[in-house]
């Protein structure tokens, strides 16, 4: 029999169909992945095994652990169960944990809150839990508090609270996909090596596919909250019945083709670019200490070109990104567009910064929730000393709507009526209107699901066509900046340690940092050569 | 945590050195010249000019502002224009009625605030929750002088259980002035109380939403556990932010209840000083006033330290 059998479950919230008869199991010692895009019903699925659902939820059918039904158990059997039989991991590690708690006492709370053992044979354990997912007393005294460590190690502690208790049955919901590939590397090996130490089951839900194909001894695909295929992994990737299975495969590993450019003229010149940041004093008189978060970067980005910039969070890309968009001042080196200095001595120049504009990652954030769409992206019309009004603006406004995908119509709507998709193609749209020389796409499809993302990744190379564009895209994901790039830098804390065609640098890393990332990124698996036109990471 | 203190200690005496400035140089510009205002519109020139020497109020004006802040570093807050008696004295007296008002009516509020915030938010959306808001509105909405009021008709009038007004003093037993005091302190922590008690309920239900809440369920804590063990601490920033404006609050703001129950409290004095234009008594008293304010945000900036951890390596 297995550990955990879900028969025909079905749930509703508010009356709103979430789930359809979803069957799952999981056995002692297997990992079993749930994959899917987002809204596909997976993490609720994993709440539904909790029992910790949202106020409103109507739930039926069976959800089995080891033989007790848990959706008719009742709460005070419920809390005896979570925490010591089924353990939890979660997918933000920075704000999993409580703030004003030790760590030490948060994992130890997990063997009290059960009175397993007593107060000191539980911190005990819990020291001795931590040492195992990597976190020794020694090293990590168990008295720090989360904020003094970093997110890998966080979803160490999270890891840890979870398994304190040996439980059978493990839940992890997305519990790499706030990290960074070779951190991520790590976690998924810990977790592996918990699987098998303790033999739990693990269920995991990601929306990655690279990672499930590594990880998974099963896979279950969901969309809409229905399983549309289930199988052995190796099996499910050969065959792959459903045609959104497939979908999802080809999505992930989307290609686009570049049109040729080729130009020798610089439009952005960065060179010897230093942005430093003054640390809190730690003497009274001492002088003050710096953290320089660029250091001597230099690079040229060619007119058509498309240059890619990768690196790990902390790296300094996104510290470059706003010293290039005149955001920060940087205290060395200097930065020209066009052969113009992006900053005067009063800030950055608003004739050089127009030819710019930026796409962010969050598609939600990055809009005003009050302003209709036409406002919107007519917003870097302020950077212009006489921007246009009247019919002229209506026909901007449109152009660049079409050109994105989108209709003139959507101009007067509010950006709440848009999926992410299409507020990323409005993003781009907002960044396309002024026709700047040069778009800089910060971790521009990183929030996107994978069917979303290449559609977005398609309109680029699209754009490149049509509107002649030069980008640096700024990404933490190797294999949408080797399809989107023809050439890359590899930046680690502050400075960019290879730089070359991407191709070359992710076929032939030569830095061992580049071959560490390269290594450490989850692979799909290869099933099928012929209908590949590049390879991939 | 000892940078932090020292910060915060450092800004706390740069405020009182400002604030005295501001109070002297306000009280400075007011119209009204107090000694003409003693002796009457058709005082002599020469016994005016007399009563300012004795007054000190022909020194220059730094040197008043010096003699005035030098004076209160020892204690020495000048004599009243009015009573010809110190100050500090006068000052002292009022205290012992208006701290312990505060300290009463601040311990009313916080007693009926929490578990009233806490219910609020452990039944959100429920009757109990409704009802509970619904009382809070209600004990913003209704004027304190007017409650104060019913109080007195009520428990004063009819039952007898408590006098109508006046203050007896401390030396008729701690247990006499406490009684005294006790109608004042629920009139003036009843708007207090409705206000914390809706900062409370909103601060733990923002806390509720976070992630480590679904991490302490997740670990086998049951609804209640998981407000007490991780809830609370995580809300109390936002109320000791409330609390520290309440002291402040109620320790000047209590004018109409003072009256009401005809209480020698700090706002009766300042009212009155103001009318005779005492200005060294309504100097001092503002000074104090201020003083308490900023000590109040320092202990809860310290408050703040405690409770997260945080902001004790924040510089």
């Amino acid at each position: 029999m297995s550990l955990l059998e879900i028969k025909g479950l079905n749930l509703s919230i508010a009356g709103k169909p979430i789930l359809r008869d979803v069957d799952l199991t999981v056995a002692k010692g297997e990992i079993v992945a749930v994959t899917g895009e987002s809204g596909s019903g997976k993490s609720i699925t994993a709440f539904s095994i909790m029992q910790l659902l949202p106020e409103g939820a109507e739930i039926s059918g069976a959800i089995q652990l080891d033989g007790t039904e848990l959706t008719t158990l009742p709460e005070t059997r419920l809390c005896a169960l979570r925490g010591a039989r089924i353990g939890m991991v979660f997918q933000e590690p920075m704000s999993a944990l409580n703030p004003v708690k030790t760590i030490g006492d948060q994992v130890a709370e997990t063997i009290l809150i059960h009175g397993a053992m007593p107060k000191d044979q539980a911190r005990a354990q819990a020291h001795e839990m931590l040492d195992r997912v990597g976190l020794p007393p020694d090293q990590f005294s168990p008295t720090r508090f989360p904020h003094e460590l970093s997110g890998g190690q966080r979803q160490r502690v999270v890891i840890a609270m979870a398994i304190a208790l040996r439980p059978d049955l493990l839940i992890a919901d997305e519990p790499t996909t706030a990290l960074d590939v070779t951190t991520q590397a790590q976690i998924l090996d810990l977790l592996k090596g918990l699987v098998a130490e303790f033999d739990m089951g693990l269920l995991m839900i990601t929306h990655d596919l690279a990672v499930v194909s590594d990880m998974a001894d099963r896979i279950v695909v969901m969309r809409a909250g229905e399983v549309v295929e289930t199988g052995p992994t190796r099996q499910l990737f050969a065959r792959m019945r459903h045609p959104y299975t497939r979908m999802l495969f080809e999505a992930s590993r989307h290609s686009v083709d570049l049109p040729e450019k080729h130009s020798s003229e610089p439009l952005l010149s960065v060179q010897n670019v230093v942005r430093a940041y003054r640390l809190p004093r730690t003497k009274l008189f001492a002088p003050a200490e710096y953290h320089r978060a660029v250091d001597r970067v230099s690079f040229t980005l060619r007119k058509g070109e498309r240059l890619g910039l990768v690196g790990e969070s902390g790296c300094g890309k996104s510290t470059l990104t706003r010293a290039i968009l005149g955001l920060e001042p940087v205290q060395g080196g200097q930065i020209l567009l066009n052969g113009a200095s992006v900053y005067t001595e009063r800030g950055a120049d608003l004739a050089v910064r127009r030819g710019m504009q930026v796409v962010f990652q969050d598609p939600f954030g990055s809009f005003n929730p009050r302003h209709r769409v036409a406002r919107l992206i007519t917003e870097p019309y302020h950077l212009l000393e006489k921007s246009p009004s009247g019919a002229a603006r209506a026909d901007a406004v449109a152009e660049a709507l079409r050109a994105v995908g989108l209709s003139p119509d959507d101009a007067g709507k509010y950006i709440h009526e848009f999926s992410g998709g299409q507020r990323q193609r409005i993003a781009i749209a907002r960044a396309l209107i002024i026709k700047p020389d040069l778009i800089l796409f910060d971790e521009a499809v990183s929030a996107l699901d994978v069917s979303v993302r290449a559609r977005i990744l398609d309109l680029v190379a699209e754009l490149c066509e049509s509107h002649d564009l030069s980008y640096l895209f700024i990404s933490h994901d190797l294999s949408v900046v080797r399809t989107i790039t023809d050439r890359v830098l590899v930046m680690r804390a502050g400075r960019i340690v290879e730089e070359g065609e991407t191709e070359q640098v992710f076929s032939h890393p030569t830095h061992p940092y580049t071959r560490a990332l390269i290594a450490a990124a989850p692979v799909l698996p290869d099933i099928d050569t012929q209908h590949r036109s590049h390879p991939h990471v | 945590m000892l940078r932090y203190t020292l910060k915060r200690l450092i800004s706390l005496v740069l405020s009182l050195a400002v604030a005295s400035l501001v109070i002297f140089a306000v009280i400075e510009i007011a119209p009204g010249d107090p000694a003409l205002f003693m002796l009457g519109v058709n005082a002599q020139p020469d016994t005016l000019a007399a009563l300012r020497t004795e007054l000190g109020l022909d020194a220059s004006k730094p040197d008043r502002y010096l003699a005035w802040v030098g004076g209160m570093l020892q204690g020495d807050f000048g004599t009243s224009y009015t009573y010809r008696t110190p100050v500090a004295g006068m000052i002292a007296d009022r205290l012992w009625v208006s701290l312990p008002l505060t300290i009463y009516a601040l311990v009313i509020s916080i007693l009926l605030a929490f578990p009233a915030g806490i219910y609020a938010a452990s039944r959100r959306g429920k009757m109990g929750d409704a009802a509970m808001m619904g009382t809070t509105q209600l004990g913003v909405a209704i004027p304190n002088f007017w409650f104060a009021m019913m109080l007195v008709l009520v428990f004063a009038v009819n039952l007898r259980w408590f006098n109508a007004g006046g203050f007896p003093g401390w030396d008729k037993g701690v247990w006499t002035g406490l009684h005294a005091l006790t109608l004042p302190a629920i009139a003036l922590a009843l708007p207090q109380a409705s206000i914390l008690a809706r900062v409370m309920r909103s601060a733990l239900l923002d806390v509720l939403g976070e992630d480590f809440m679904r991490t302490a369920r997740a670990k086998g804590l049951s609804r209640g556990q998981a407000l007490w063990r991780h809830g609370l601490r995580n809300a109390l920033i936002p109320v000791l932010t409330i609390i520290g404006l309440q002291v402040s609050f109620l320790l000047a703001g209590a004018i109409i209840i003072e009256q009401v129950f005809y209480l020698p409290g700090l706002g009766r004095l300042i009212f009155q000083s103001i009318n005779s234009r005492d200005l060294i008594v309504v100097e001092s008293v503002v000074m104090l006033l201020v003083f308490v304010v900023i000590t109040v945000n320092f202990l809860v900036d310290l408050a703040y330290a405690l409770v997260d951890p945080r902001l004790r390596t924040r510089t």
